[in-house]
C-alpha cells in the first residue's frame, strides 16, 4: 500500500511497487490528462509536480513517490498555472494538443520560480519537453505573456 | 458540381445506422429534436454515380435519403457541426465549423462541433470519390463550396420560418450573430428550428459576397484550445469504457518477420493477465492495465521468422541507390534536349544527393480500442481514413463493413502515420477478435512505434544542370531513385504511370522555367515499410531541387533571388512569394557578422510558399537557425491565425528533419528505438518565425504540408552562402 497525495487529496494505492506513477495516474486514478510519450523521459509529455517540481511521471516508480504531494494538469491551480493557461489559449497555442498538459506543467513549474525568464532560460527549463507539431514559437510567446500577467515585468 | 436532390434528417448516432425520413425524425425526437441539415454536394462524376447507387441499394423505404449531413441546431440554439475530416492539430475542427458558421450568420460562440461518423456515403473526401479520409491537406479546399452551401442552406430555412410567423418578406430579414431579426421582430435560431426544419431544403441557397465575410479571413479563436489546454481532451490513449483492457504486443525485431514459436507460459502467469493472444504480426499480452501488459510481455519467449526480412545495411542501401541512379530510368519528364544541350555546355555542375528514412513519431504512440462481438465491431480511435479503416477491420474478423463502427477521437499528431492502410488497426481487430466482448486497447510504446515506423522513403538524386555564359539556367537532368510509397498496399490504384509519382513529385512538375528539363523516375525494391510523412515526396525533392538552383544560381554568378525571378517569369503565385518573403526579410541588406540568409520557394497541394532562413554559422562550424520569414499563398485564407501555426509547424518540423532525423539499418535492423537515437527538434534550436500570407481570391488550398518542404533548402542554403560548400545530404546534422 503506497499512500500519497494527488491533487490534494490523499490516496492509498494498492498497486505493484514499480508501476510508474505515469500508469497509476492514468489507469488508476482515470487522470489521463498527463500523457505516455516514450517511457524514458526523454518527451516531457508525462510531466507531473512533485512537492512543486516538474518530475517525468513516466519514470518515476510509485513507491519513489510515496508520501508525496503530486499536482496533474486536472488539478494545479496556482496563479503561475492560470496565467500559462490563460496565456496558451490567447495565443491558441496548440495543436495536436497532445504534448500540451506536459508542456503547460514545465512552463507553471518554470514561472513559479522564475518570475520574468529570458528566452535562453525558457528554453532551458523547457528543452524537456517535445512537441512535435513544433508550437515552440509560440509557448515562448505564451510564457513571455503568462510572465507579464503575473507581473514579472517592472 | 451539382447539387444532390435529396435531403436529409437523420437520427441521433446512437439510433445506429437506421435511416428516419425526417418526419418520421421528427416524430421520433419530438420538440426536443433540433434541425440536422446538409446538402448533398458532391464533386466528380464518380462520386456523385457512387452516392446514388448507394442511395438506391441501401434504400429501406421509398424517401431514403442520401446521407450528408453536416449541421445540427438544437431548440437551446446550439449549432453542432459535424466534421468529417481527423483533426490531428491541423484545425479543421475550427476551419470546417467556420465555414458552416460563415454563411449561417451564427456566432462563434453558439458553434460546436463533433466528428462524423465513418460513412463514406455523405462524409467522403471530395476529393477521393468515394473514400472518407483526411490527407494531402485536402480538408479546407475539398470542402469549402460544401460547408458553405451547408451553412447557406440552413440560414435560408430559419429565414423562410421567419418570414413566415413573423409575415414578413424573406428579403428583408437580417441574420446577425445568431439572432434573425426584422423590425421589432427578433428571434434566436432555436425558437425557429421547428418550423424551419419542416420547409424544403433550397437546392441552390445564396452565398456571401467575400466582401461581406464576417469570420473567413479573420481571426477567430480556435474550438480546441479550452479542453486542450486543461487535460481534459480525449485520445485514443484516454479513452475509458466499461471493462476495458490493455493490450502490447510483441512484434519481430524486423517490420516483415513472422511469429515461428511461442511460449507464453510466464507471462500468462503474471499477475494482471487476462489473455496472450497471436495473431499474423505478432503475440499480444492483454491485461487489466499498461504497466500488468508491459511487465508480461518481457516474459514471453518467441522465436521469429525473419526469412522475408531485410539484410542489408544501409549504406549498401545507399550504394543500390546509386547504381540504379547511374543507369537510365523511367521518363517522367522530357521537355527540350537536356543530354545534348549538357554536352555542349561550358559549365555543367553535376550533385548526388542522399536523403535518408525518416520516422512520424507523434508524441501519442499509436493505439487503437476495438470491441468485437458477434455479428458488429466498434471502434475508438484517432481515424484519418474511416472508408479504408472499416473495410480492413471488416476483411480481419468477418463482420460487414456497414457493421463495423468508427468513433473517431483526437489525434497526437499523426503527420501521415495514421492515414496508413490499417496495418494497427487490424492488428487491433485481430488481438479483440480473440477477447470478444470486451473493448481492448492496443498501445504500442514509443520502441513499437518506431520499430513498427512505415517510413518516408530514402531516396538518392542524381542530377546534372548547365548555365549558359550568359548566366542562364539552359539545361537540368535529374534521376530520382526511391522507394515506393503506394506499392503492393490498397492504395496502388493511385499510382498513375509506371512509377510511384511521389519519387519525383515537385521535380517533375518544378515551376522553373529551365528549357531542357529531362526527369527520370526509378522505384527501388527494399524490404522496408514506407508511407507518406508530412509532405510526402515534397519533403525530400524541394531540398534537392532548392539547393541545386542556388548551385545553378553560383554558378551564373547571380544573386538566388534574382536568377529564381528569372525563371519563375510566368508563374504569379510563384513570384509573389518569392517577393514577399525577400521583402519582408531584407534580402540583400546586411547581416550582423556571422549570419546569412537563404531561400526556398515550393509549392505542394496547391499552396505557394517561400521561406528566408537567417542562419548564424559559429567559429567553430556549429550553427544555429536564427529567424525564419515564410510567405504563403493558399488562395482565400480562410482562418490566417491557423494557417500561421501551420507554417509554424511545417518549419519546426521539416526543420527537425533536416537537422537531426534519420532511420538508419544494421543488417536490416532499424538501428533506432527511442527519441535518444531519434532525436526530435526541441525549443531551443526553434527560430524566431514570422509569417506573412498573400492577400488572394482564389479558392483556398491547404497548409497542413506546404509549410514543411521549403525550410531544409533555405537553411542548407544559407549555410551555402556561408561556407561556398554544397549541402547534398540530409541530415545536415548541427556543424558545417
Amino acid at each position: 500500500m503506497i499512500s500519497l497525495t494527488i491533487n490534494g487529496k490523499a490516496h492509498e494505492l494498492d498497486i505493484d511497487p514499480d508501476t510508474p506513477l505515469l500508469w497509476a495516474l492514468r489507469d488508476e486514478l482515470q487522470l489521463t490528462g498527463t500523457k505516455l510519450g516514450c517511457g524514458m523521459a526523454l518527451c516531457g509529455a508525462c510531466t507531473v509536480h512533485m512537492n512543486g517540481s516538474p518530475i517525468r511521471s513516466c519514470s518515476l516508480p510509485i513507491s519513489a513517490a510515496a508520501g508525496a504531494k503530486i499536482e496533474t494538469i486536472e488539478g494545479i491551480n496556482s496563479p503561475a498555472f492560470q496565467a500559462v493557461q490563460q496565456a496558451w489559449r490567447e495565443l491558441d497555442v496548440v495543436q495536436c494538443g497532445y504534448c500540451q498538459s506536459g508542456q503547460i506543467m514545465s512552463a507553471t513549474a518554470l514561472l513559479q520560480t522564475n518570475k520574468n525568464p529570458t528566452d535562453a532560460e525558457i528554453d532551458s527549463a523547457m528543452s524537456s519537453n517535445l512537441c512535435r507539431c513544433a508550437t515552440y514559437h509560440r509557448i515562448r510567446g505564451a510564457i513571455h505573456q503568462a510572465a507579464d500577467k503575473l507581473g514579472g515585468k517592472a | 458540381m451539382n447539387f444532390l436532390k435529396r435531403q436529409t434528417i437523420q437520427a441521433q448516432q446512437n439510433s445506429g445506422s437506421v435511416a428516419l425520413s425526417r418526419r418520421t425524425f421528427l416524430q421520433a425526437v419530438g420538440a426536443g429534436g433540433g434541425l440536422l441539415i446538409g446538402s448533398g454536394f458532391l464533386a466528380g462524376s464518380a462520386s456523385i454515380a457512387a452516392a446514388q447507387s448507394l442511395a438506391t441499394t441501401s434504400a429501406t423505404a421509398k424517401d431514403a435519403p442520401v446521407f450528408n449531413a453536416f449541421l445540427k441546431i438544437t431548440p437551446d440554439s446550439n449549432v453542432t457541426m459535424v466534421v468529417k475530416h481527423l483533426d490531428m492539430g491541423q484545425g479543421v475542427s475550427t476551419g470546417l465549423t467556420s465555414l458552416v458558421a460563415e454563411e449561417l450568420d451564427a456566432s462563434w460562440e453558439q458553434m460546436h462541433w463533433e466528428f462524423a461518423p465513418a460513412d463514406s456515403s455523405r462524409y467522403n473526401n471530395l476529393f477521393w470519390g468515394p473514400t472518407q479520409g483526411t490527407g494531402g491537406s485536402s480538408s479546407i479546399a475539398n470542402s469549402f463550396m460544401q460547408l458553405r452551401e451547408a451553412g447557406a442552406a440552413a440560414r435560408a430555412m430559419l429565414v423562410a420560418a421567419a418570414a413566415a410567423e413573423w409575415k414578413v418578406p424573406a428579403e428583408e430579414i437580417r441574420v446577425s450573430k445568431g439572432i434573425i431579426s426584422h423590425g421589432k421582430h427578433s428571434s434566436s435560431f432555436g425558437a425557429l428550428v421547428a418550423k424551419a426544419s419542416l420547409l424544403p431544403v433550397p437546392q441552390k441557397p445564396a452565398l456571401k459576397d467575400p466582401k461581406d465575410f464576417q469570420l473567413i479571413g479573420k481571426t477567430i479563436p480556435r474550438k480546441d484550445s479550452n479542453e486542450k489546454t486543461s487535460g481534459k481532451a480525449i485520445y485514443t490513449q484516454d479513452i475509458q469504457l466499461p471493462g476495458m483492457l490493455t493490450a502490447l504486443v510483441a512484434y519481430p525485431p524486423q517490420i516483415f518477420g513472422k511469429v515461428k514459436k511461442v511460449d507464453a507460459a510466464k507471462a500468462k502467469a503474471s499477475p494482471g493477465v487476462v489473455a496472450v493472444v497471436e495473431f499474423p504480426r505478432g503475440v499480444a499480452v492483454v491485461a487489466e492495465n499498461f504497466w500488468a501488459a508491459k511487465k508480461a510481455r518481457e516474459l514471453l519467449k518467441i522465436e521469429w521468422d525473419l526469412s522475408a526480412c531485410e539484410t542489408r545495411s544501409s549504406d549498401e542501401l545507399f550504394k543500390a541507390c546509386h547504381e540504379a541512379a547511374s543507369k537510365p530510368g523511367i521518363s517522367v519528364k522530357n521537355a527540350g534536349d537536356a543530354v545534348a544541350t549538357l554536352a555542349k555546355a561550358e559549365q555543367v555542375i553535376d550533385a548526388k544527393y542522399e536523403l535518408p528514412y525518416i520516422t512520424h513519431a507523434a508524441i501519442e504512440p499509436i493505439n487503437c480500442v476495438v470491441k468485437v462481438e458477434k455479428n458488429n465491431c466498434e471502434l475508438w480511435f484517432a481515424c484519418q481514413m474511416p472508408t479504408i479503416d472499416q473495410q480492413e477491420v471488416a476483411k480481419a474478423t468477418g463482420i460487414k463493413p456497414e457493421n463495423v463502427k468508427i468513433n473517431t477521437l483526437y489525434a497526437g499528431g499523426s503527420f501521415g502515420r495514421r492515414a496508413c492502410p490499417s496495418d494497427y488497426v487490424v492488428d487491433a481487430a485481430n488481438i479483440a477478435r480473440q477477447v470478444p466482448g470486451r473493448a481492448v486497447k492496443m498501445v504500442w510504446t514509443r520502441e513499437d512505434e518506431i520499430l513498427n515506423g512505415r517510413y518516408r522513403p530514402m531516396a538518392v538524386h542524381h542530377i546534372r544542370g548547365a548555365v549558359s555564359p550568359e548566366g542562364k539556367a539552359v539545361a537540368w537532368q535529374h534521376h530520382a531513385v526511391a522507394q515506393a510509397i503506394l506499392r503492393g498496399t490498397p492504395f496502388e490504384g493511385f499510382i498513375q504511370g509506371e512509377v510511384d509519382g511521389t519519387v519525383a513529385e515537385g521535380i517533375e512538375d518544378m515551376h522553373y522555367a529551365i528549357p531542357n528539363l529531362q526527369v527520370h523516375a526509378t522505384e527501388i525494391p527494399i524490404k522496408v515499410s514506407t508511407l507518406w510523412w508530412r509532405s510526402v515526396g515534397h519533403s525530400g525533392n524541394a531540398f534537392v531541387v532548392e539547393t541545386f538552383i542556388d548551385q545553378l544560381a553560383k554558378a551564373a554568378k547571380k544573386d538566388p533571388v534574382i536568377f529564381r525571378r528569372e525563371l519563375l517569369a510566368a508563374t504569379p503565385r510563384a513570384l509573389g512569394v518569392l517577393n514577399l518573403a525577400a521583402k519582408k526579410s531584407a534580402w540583400g541588406k546586411p547581416l550582423p557578422k556571422g549570419v546569412t540568409r537563404g531561400i526556398a520557394v515550393h509549392k505542394s497541394f496547391g499552396t505557394w510558399v517561400a521561406q528566408v532562413a537567417e542562419v548564424r554559422v559559429k567559429d567553430d562550424g556549429s550553427f544555429k537557425v536564427e529567424r525564419v520569414v515564410c510567405a504563403v499563398d493558399c488562395g482565400v485564407a480562410v482562418n490566417p491565425d491557423v494557417i500561421r501555426a501551420q507554417m509554424e509547424g511545417g518549419i519546426g518540423m521539416g526543420l527537425s528533419a533536416a537537422l537531426g532525423e534519420a532511420i538508419t539499418l544494421k543488417k536490416g535492423v532499424v538501428e533506432q528505438t527511442n527519441f535518444h537515437t531519434y532525436p526530435l527538434l526541441r525549443i531551443d534550436a526553434m527560430p524566431k518565425v514570422e509569417v506573412h500570407i498573400v492577400p488572394s481570391a482564389e479558392m483556398p488550398s491547404g497548409v497542413g504540408e506546404p509549410g514543411l518542404p521549403p525550410i531544409a533548402g533555405a537553411v542548407a542554403n544559407a549555410l551555402f552562402a556561408a561556407t561556398g560548400k554544397p549541402l547534398t545530404k540530409l541530415p545536415l546534422g548541427n556543424k558545417v
